[in-house]
């Protein structure tokens, strides 16, 4: 094979750089039980730059990363660490190497205080060589404020916010003297402000000559700070490339494996245009949903062919309406009635009986069961209809399987795959077949597409678009507006529990939902003179949204510091140093920002 | 771009429990007071126990509170503190060794047997072994990956199967010589309190230093805190769970020896159940069972509570003894039901 650089340039087609490379793979390949998951992927991540690894969920980046960190063996391909073969057989010889990782789900000890677990397996002697924790915590301290992270290091970990405890773990693998720092999806539980921190430590790193190898589904985070891109798709390597050359459109086309054309027309949600063939009496109708401390007073209707999109912010009791709908959630008061029937005693199990479904929003815990079959995930509510006398016949199974995974396009090795081996879209598909074959009056779907990645979505959104047309009732929540805009054909916007306004046919905009919103909102003082609207928008951007304050132009939210563009003069200048507002607003993920901001995003994905 | 928070700014929102990343004004207001002191009763609670049943029987039984008294419970429990001590550190990993007690009575008749040849024969010779034994567990827990619980209950029935082979089904019993230096090491006393007693408190004391103040010791709390967190830190995690078991096995072999020398000869029948209580006093002592928590000086007032327990139930004379174990379990169960609610209360507070 070519020196690494030749095999760099040839990739790139661009002249040798300078920069050496420190890690490389080399036709890595993984096979699972019925699973390719690695197809001959080489990839090159050089000394200082920070790469971003792109991908659909399932496109085989967690997989990489565990074959670069010694998780995984690879079956075929070699890895080289500045340009000597290595061979890891576990995450710590990986580690001795100098490549650290970031695991997107925090992965350290609760239960041990923030101090020991930055220092576990390293921690400071004294001469006696016994633990010196005086030290331990003085250090661990200085480390946390570099991190403007203030937190009792002797605090047991679990004690502490999600975010916070993200950034321990951020401060636990940039302390250890690393080459490679690994990061999967490091902001997922970030704050904005946290954000910045973590944006102004990968400046620090990169300054420091230490490569980062950057996961993220966010496109203007990776525009922000990446220098370069590799694009997996199925277990195979598509692309690898400078980002600055790149059009989000092309990378978003790349990661489907889409026609650009295609990615344009649709934008990036898959719902169809016109409305819904909405029956005229209303298939659920719930009066007077009352739950202490949750819901106050909460009535609605639901019709046979429509998507009612419930809005809200985060508390204002979606959820809990859901719940409430499907038995779930003790009432105080209120009548809840199917097809004109009123459901006496409210349990989930007469809500089931009933015909309303509900797919949860936390479906690893409240949903899937990952040591189950595919099949068995899907029969499992469906069973005591599949029995006859106690006894389950398997040719009935096997047949409403067939039919669900068919027809969700469910993507698994067989009915027999165990469900915690697929990806976070066809997991989702699976709970969305358990309930489907249940034959459902009415769905309720809590946040149905959230975690999953941009095709899976996509794919879920068009099957919620089908089943309405099929006279299916839909509840939808979505905390992103542009699902819940683009989905629903009416929008119930909640607030402190209670009802605050109704928005129907062409009000099923963006501008009419923040308005309802807005009129209720405690009104902050407008930054800058801006309308409600706008400061609204921009403290979003600051909510720790997938806008993630990257508009710089965004003023900063009361006491987060404001967002610095770039901080660092880096060796290799980040491509987008400060990224122009419709740049950031034409994530493929985020939706606008603001309503005026809308037709910039299609704009710029043209 | 979330809904959820649209309209309000970071700063006027209400620090919500999923996402509280504001780490500053609500960590620096650090532990509550009744978190602290949920968390103070939960390591120390049963050392408040144990002074409240001591200082109660003291005034009730005159005879309780006498030095000599003081002495036989304390020599009694310093064999079933040996043996607790490897069952913290087991458990403490998130494991379980059912086969102590076996192992106890082999080493101790090991010990019996292995004594006719002087001291060195006498210590090595079980510690060899029920090293061996545990070292076995460990390997098949740590390296085969098999689940602790029948791994040692396999153990134990080998252990005893093993003694009763050598002792031809129990009827041949070894002796320690009677001028024999390893009685001493059971039988003997410094200022009055027995060899045993301070051998327990040695090995207690280098315990404690190794589990607070070394990185093997901090390993054990990750790997029972989280397992896969700790293999993927890059923490030894297989080889930690190896050298418990092998601690284990080591400690109540030297426990049985110790023992095998205090009684002058390797009984059999003894040490039955024994993992049991070994678990009962490293529970009561505050040491979650399922990992991650746990202290050896809780252990050390555990053992120390069931042996009162014992001598008190012995000093009313009226009871049937048996019921030592009716109130044994008895706290128990209120010690497990405590803890579930001091978690809550120190997770909420």
């Amino acid at each position: 094979m070519a020196s690494p650089e030749a095999a760099a340039s040839a990739a790139t087609g661009e002249p040798p750089s300078l920069t050496p490379t420190v890690l490389e793979a080399r036709g890595v390949s993984k096979r699972f039980p019925g699973v390719v998951a690695l197809d001959d992927v080489s990839f090159t991540l050089r000394a200082g730059e920070t790469h971003a690894l792109v991908g659909e969920n399932g496109a085989g980046k967690s997989t990489l990363i565990k074959v670069l960190t010694g998780v995984h063996r690879p079956d075929g391909g070699e890895l080289l660490l500045s340009g000597r073969q290595v061979h890891f057989a576990r995450p710590f010889e990986a580690q001795q190497a100098g490549i650290s990782t970031i695991y997107q789900e925090v992965n350290l000890v609760p239960l041990m205080s923030v101090a020991r677990n930055i220092f576990l397996g390293r921690e400071p002697r004294t001469r006696l060589g016994l633990i010196d924790f005086r030290r331990m915590h003085s250090e661990a301290a200085t480390l946390l404020e570099g991190f403007r992270v203030t937190v009792d290091p002797r605090l047991p970990l679990h004690t502490l916010g999600v975010g916070t405890q993200q950034m321990v773990a951020l401060a636990r693998a940039v302390s250890v003297r690393a080459q490679v720092v690994i990061m999967d999806e490091p902001t997922s539980s970030l704050e904005p402000r946290e954000v910045e921190t973590l944006f102004r430590v990968i400046g620090d790193l990169r300054r420091q000559n230490i490569a980062v190898l950057y996961v993220s589904h966010r496109m203007d985070e990776l525009y922000r700070i990446c220098d370069r891109v590799t694009v997996l798709r199925d277990g195979r390597h598509i692309h690898t490339g400078d980002l600055a050359d790149l059009e989000r459109v092309q990378l978003v086309s790349m990661m489907l494996g889409r026609e650009i054309t295609e990615v344009r027309r649709h934008g990036v949600t898959s719902f169809g245009d016109e409305g819904h063939d909405i029956a005229r009496k209303p298939v659920l109708t719930a009066h007077g949903l009352t739950s202490r401390h949750s819901l106050d007073d909460i009535s609605l209707d639901l019709h046979p062919g429509e998507v009612l999109g419930l809005g809200g912010l985060l508390g204002s009791g979606r959820s809990e309406t859901a719940k409430a709908l499907a038995g779930a959630l003790a009432l105080d008061k209120g009548t809840i009635s199917v097809a004109g029937r009123v459901l006496r005693r409210i349990s989930s199990a007469s809500a089931i009986r009933a015909g309303i479904s509900l797919l949860p929003e936390d479906r690893k815990a409240e949903g899937i069961v990952p040591g189950l079959s595919v099949r068995e995930n899907i029969v499992l509510a469906a069973l005591p209809r599949l029995s006859r006398g106690g006894i389950v016949s398997r040719k009935r199974q096997d047949r409403i399987v067939d039919i669900f995974m068919k027809r969700l396009r469910i993507k698994a090795s067989s009915p027999e795959q165990k469900v915690g081996e697929l990806s976070g879209g066809n997991q989702q598909k699976v709970l969305l077949a358990r309930w489907l074959c249940l034959e459902p009056k009415v769905l309720l779907l809590d946040e149905p597409t959230r975690g999953i990645d941009v095709g899976a979505k996509a794919e879920v959104q068009a099957l919620i678009d089908e089943l309405a047309q099929e006279g299916l009732a839909v509840l939808l929540i979505s905390s992103d507006i542009e699902e819940l805009i683009e989905g629903s054909d009416r929008i119930v916007v909640l607030r402190g529990g209670a009802t605050a306004g109704e928005l129907t046919g062409d009000q099923v905009s963006e501008a009419a939902l923040f308005a309802v919103l807005a009129d209720h909102a405690p009104a902050p003082a407008p930054p800058e003179g801006e309308t409600d609207a706008d400061s609204d928008a921009d403290a979003d951007a600051g909510g720790g949204a997938h806008a993630a304050a990257t508009d710089p132009l965004a003023p900063a939210p009361a006491p987060a510091p404001a967002p610095t563009p770039d901080p660092d003069p880096a060796p290799t200048p980040a491509p987008t140093p400060a990224p122009v507002p419709d740049q950031a607003a034409g994530d493929a993920h985020a939706p606008a920002h603001d309503p005026a901001d809308d037709p910039a995003v299609k704009e710029d994905l043209r | 771009m979330k809904l959820s928070s649209v309209l309000d700014p970071a700063g006027t929102r209400a620090p919500s429990p999923g996402t509280g990343g504001q780490a500053g004004p609500e960590a620096q207001a650090g532990v509550s007071g009744r978190q602290r002191v949920a968390s103070l009763v939960q390591r120390q609670g049963v050392l408040a126990v144990l002074l409240l049943v001591v200082l109660i029987a003291s005034f009730v039984y005159p005879t309780f509170a006498t030095l000599d008294n003081a002495r036989g419970v304390t020599v009694q429990a310093s064999f079933l503190a040996i043996v607790a001590l490897g069952m913290t550190m087991v458990i403490i990993t998130g494991g379980i060794d059912l086969s102590v007690g076996s192992v106890f009575a082999l080493g101790g008749v090991l010990a019996a047997w292995a004594s006719q040849w002087g001291v060195l024969p006498a210590l090595l010779v079980p510690l060899v072994v029920c090293g061996a034994i545990g070292a076995l567990n460990g390997v098949l827990i740590a390296r085969v990956g098999m689940a602790p619980f029948i791994v040692t209950l396999s153990s134990l029935l080998g252990a005893r199967g093993l003694l009763l082979a050598i002792t031809d089904e129990g009827a041949t019993t070894y002796l320690v010589p009677k001028d024999s230096a390893f009685a001493e090491l059971g039988q003997g006393s410094v200022w009055g309190f027995g060899h045993p007693i301070l051998i327990a408190l040695v090995l207690f004391a280098a315990g404690g230093v190794v589990l607070q103040r070394t990185s093997f010791g901090q390993t054990l709390f990750a790997v029972g805190g989280s397992s896969d967190a700790a293999v993927l830190m890059g923490l030894p995690v297989a080889r930690v769970k190896l050298t418990v078991y092998l601690l284990s096995g080591l400690l109540a072999g030297l426990a049985g020896a110790i023992n095998a020398a205090r009684l002058s000869s390797g009984v059999t029948i003894i040490g039955v159940g024994m993992e049991l209580d070994a678990i009962a006093a490293v529970v009561i002592g505050g040491t979650l069972l399922v990992g991650g928590a746990g202290s050896l000086s809780g252990t050390l007032w555990g053992v120390l509570l069931l042996a009162v327990i014992q001598n008190l139930i012995n000093q009313i004379g009226s009871l049937n003894s048996s019921y030592q174990s009716v109130v044994s379990g008895g706290f128990l169960i209120v010690v497990v039901v405590a803890q579930r609610y001091l978690a809550r209360s120190r997770r909420t507070a």
